[in-house]
């Protein structure tokens, strides 16, 4: 381990760090847990991993709120006065540390009687006994060992979620059935005529029809619902000839036994069943660290700290009212729109806009609701209730109501209509002709060719392609929701991006000098005097400026939100707004840092955003094949740099709302656009559900993103590109599938013809060709997946 | 020959029984996370250790 990083939390100390107990700690926090842990003996929790701790913020007060019954009993899964049992979401988890330390919370309060905690949704389950601790108690002592819990507006509904998990029982069903009419139809197949076999056939097929029974009636009846309301709405979808297949061999193996004139086709109708619902189930990638059905609840806080009389009172945030002060602390997020009362205000409104730098507010001005305090306590005054905030007006649009699947018409049911209309007359055809050849024979002829065109394989092909490039491009950290957003990606024409937080970085900035040129004593002096402010200003302009040695400034005073003052010997420097060192504002479109040396004004920094890398190359890329557009809800500021680097066909538009984002898709989709969306913030989160595809760009998947299709990791933004043909690729597999599986069904068809459709034939047949279909999938899609990871 | 309606029947039985367990285990949720258990396992040793042991343990330098 480096000698230079804390040992709790593994950042680089500083200058001065604390050492105890012979270890170095960044700062008084990670010492406190450390000091925590070995009282408890709990310090194997540095033996498991290197470092894993964070460090603990300050929580002064903001948990009031947990004590307040009503909100505990949302919270709370279980209470019976006694005990309470809460589920909490801890973003930090990542580690096998975090897990052991989270499952011995009793031994650090006895009040605690277990801790459970599931990984993969970083989530803790904790039992605890409320004559010994709180609710509010538990979350103080997780966020004081670094653990802090995110107790959002999303927690707050009553009901707990149900896990739907009849997939996997219908499954269990359909296998274990298939499994036990394999071993009971095989006899048949081998040993025509036996002694024995005959005695005992009748007992081993009506065996097979109650194993069936189950098959048919719940685990298949999906099929049926799908398609029924398909025929109600005169589609003909791939369920309807699927449906068609289960209910033809249910009934004509049924007729079969009774009449005793066959062994009857339950092999092939259980494992038909099984192999459709294993696509089914290996489409269904859930990524459970993950959610794509966001809104502005989950970044809201549950409560707010109100101020009536001189008195502090948390109150829900649904509860406030237009003219309530409110009091927000430190990193919290402003509840309601209203107007600025007392404090200073450094808004970072990231959360709605991406745009990471924060916004200097005075008192009087108004401000938005989702933007998040960033230094010290505030007071505003609310103008509206929560819901009808600027922000959150915009989920009551009925944008976010719509199923974006239903107006969409996957390749396989379009290829399902055709498909059945052409079954339907070889069945009738060959009915009629063997009605006038050999009548004996034509139902059992109509049967089966209903039985033995079943497209398994065509129902196949989609799910295991689509399911198998899912989990490639999960891999790829590009998380995608679910199969039929890549069909959709594969559609797309036209491509809009947002512009702060997308296609521009969050972390990086830029920033040039224009002015006198400061001499070497300025700049040391300038360096040092950045480094004193936590202004995030001064944090970028420290991180671009050369390295130059420490000197303890003789004074230093910092004005918030003006700019800072500090001298050195006898230099003396101001650095911050045009006003504040006394230069004349030149442009409100920019963002620019003054400075003045000995009350003589020097120059101005401006800052640019800073693009992300590939953003050329990409849009070169995809210029060819789509229309590319930029909306963005800033000024045009940039209007000129974007210009230099983006191909000229791009179209840029500024000062766009939420709303003017949402109708511009709307538009554009009206005239025939299939809309990719890219975007981040929660203002964009119109325009994402309002596209045919919206992708969410995130710097980090653990960090919220509006609701969306899917997940793009930000350092695989270049590979955007790479990802739209893999999809486009995808579907041409499923083509080559669909003749493969029409191969299988053409000789299938010649036996259903000319009569000679035995039980035996269909049980090598239809495994055969939904394997051969699995595997040809997977392979290609694994051979593109390694195409596209070469590339990456 | 009536001995193979029992095997038959103890068969059945047999398998629906590991059917019925499959279903129950699906149900509390045993396949919800399939990764924390398997951390977990591994610490019931280190718990142990821990307790029979007071002092501060120096870390491991890795």
């Amino acid at each position: 381990m480096n000698q230079d990083n804390c040992f709790h939390c593994g950042d680089v100390c500083d200058s001065d760090p604390i050492f105890y107990n012979e270890k170095k700690f960044c700062c008084n926090g990670c010492k406190t847990v450390y000091e925590i842990f070995s009282e408890n003996d709990l310090t194997c929790y540095y033996d498991l991993e290197v470092s894993p701790g964070a460090t603990p913020k300050d929580i002064e007060g903001k948990y009031d709120f947990l004590s307040q019954e009503n909100i505990i009993e949302k919270l709370t899964e279980f209470n019976d006065g006694k005990t309470q049992i809460v589920t909490l979401y801890i973003p930090h988890i990542h580690c096998s540390s975090c897990i052991w330390i989270l499952e011995n919370l009793n031994k650090l309060n006895s009040g605690i009687s277990s801790s459970q905690v599931n990984f993969g949704k970083k989530q803790v389950r904790v039992t605890y006994h409320t004559n010994t601790t709180s609710l509010k108690e538990t979350v103080c002592l997780l966020s004081n060992i670094g653990y802090e819990p995110y107790i959002s507006l999303d927690d707050f509904k009553t009901g707990r979620k149900q896990v739907n998990r009849s997939l996997i029982y219908k499954l269990g069903i359909a296998g274990f059935a298939f499994g036990n009419v394999m071993f009971l139809s095989f006899p048949e197949y081998f040993e025509v005529g036996e002694f024995w076999l005959e005695k005992y056939k009748h007992l081993f097929r009506w065996l097979m029809f109650f194993f069936s029974l189950p098959v048919v009636f719940y685990a298949g009846q999906d099929y049926f619902i799908s398609a029924f309301k398909g025929l109600r709405k005169k589609l003909l979808n791939i369920d309807v000839p699927i449906a068609l297949g289960i209910a033809v061999l249910f009934l004509r193996s049924s007729v079969d036994i009774i009449f005793d004139l066959g062994s009857g086709f339950f092999d092939s109708l259980t494992g038909l069943v099984f192999f459709l619902l294993l696509g089914k189930f290996f489409q269904q990638k859930t990524y459970s660290f993950l959610s794509f059905e966001r809104d502005y609840k989950s970044y809201f806080p549950i409560a707010i700290t109100k101020i009536k009389d001189g008195h502090e009172t948390p109150i829900q945030v649904y509860d406030i009212k237009k003219g309530d002060r409110l009091l927000i602390r430190n990193e919290e997020l402003i509840p309601a729109d209203g107007i600025l009362i007392s404090g200073n205000a450094q808004i970072d409104y990231s959360f709605v806009t991406g745009e990471s730098k924060t916004v200097n507010k005075q008192s009087g001005d108004k401000l938005f609701a989702g933007g998040k305090q960033t230094s010290g306590l505030i007071e505003m005054e609310a103008l509206k209730s929560v819901e009808q905030s600027y922000l959150t007006q915009l989920w009551s649009h009925d944008v976010f109501n719509q199923n974006k699947e239903e107006h969409f018409t996957t390749l396989t049911n379009t290829i399902s209509k055709r498909f059945t209309i052409t079954i339907l007359s070889i069945a009738i055809i060959a009915t009629s002709y063997w009605l006038s050849a050999d009548a004996s024979k034509a139902l059992n002829v109509f049967t089966s060719v209903l039985i033995i065109a079943c497209p398994c394989a065509i129902a196949l092909a989609a799910p295991f392609t689509l399911g198998n490039l899912l989990r490639i491009f999960g891999k790829m950290k590009f998380y995608v929701k679910n199969a039929t957003v890549i069909e959709q990606l594969a559609n797309i024409n036209t491509i809009i991006f947002d512009k702060t937080g997308t296609i521009t970085s969050n972390k990086k900035s830029t920033a040039t000098y224009e002015g006198d040129i400061l001499s070497s004593s300025e700049e040391l002096l300038l360096k040092n005097t950045l480094r004193g402010s936590n202004h995030p200003l001064s944090r970028a302009l420290y991180n671009i400026l050369e390295e130059h040695q420490i000197i303890t400034l003789n004074h230093f005073e910092e004005h918030l939100g003006k700019g800072i003052e500090a001298s050195y010997n006898n230099e003396h420097i101001k650095i911050g707004s045009a006003s504040f060192v006394g230069a004349k504002e030149t442009s409100v479109l920019e963002t620019n840092v003054h400075i003045s040396s000995n009350n003589y004004y020097k120059g101005k920094f401006t800052f640019y955003n800073s693009y992300r890398r590939g953003l050329s190359k990409l849009f070169n890329e995809l210029k060819k094949d789509y229309d590319l557009a930029i909306l963005s809800g800033d000024n045009a500021g940039e209007l000129e740099n974007l210009k230099k680097l983006l191909p000229s066909k791009t179209k840029l538009i500024f000062n766009q709302k939420p709303d003017d984002k949402l109708e511009y898709i709307k538009y554009h989709q009206s005239e025939g656009a299939k809309v990719l969306m890219v975007g981040d913030g929660l203002n964009d989160a119109g325009a994402l559900a309002q596209s045919n595809v919206g992708v969410a760009l995130s710097e980090n998947v653990n960090v919220f993103s509006p609701a969306c299709d899917a997940i793009l990791d930000a350092s695989k933004f270049s590979q955007l590109f790479q990802f739209i043909k893999a999809s486009k690729q995808a579907i041409t597999i499923i083509k080559w599938s669909f003749i493969l599986s029409l191969i299988y069904n053409c000789i299938g068809i010649y036996f259903a013809v000319t009569g000679q459709l035995a039980p035996v034939i269909a049980a090598i047949l239809m495994p055969l060709s939904s394997i051969s279909i699995v595997v040809f999938t997977t392979v290609s899609t694994n051979f593109l997946g390694r195409k596209l990871r070469k590339k990456g | 020959m009536s001995v193979i309606y029992m095997l038959l029947g103890i068969s059945i039985v047999v398998a629906i029984i590991f059917f019925i367990a499959f279903i129950v285990a699906v149900k509390k949720g045993q396949y919800d996370d399939d990764y924390t258990p398997s951390v977990r396992m591994l610490f019931e040793d280190e718990l142990v250790k821990e307790q029979s042991n007071s002092t501060i343990k120096n870390k491991k330098t890795n």
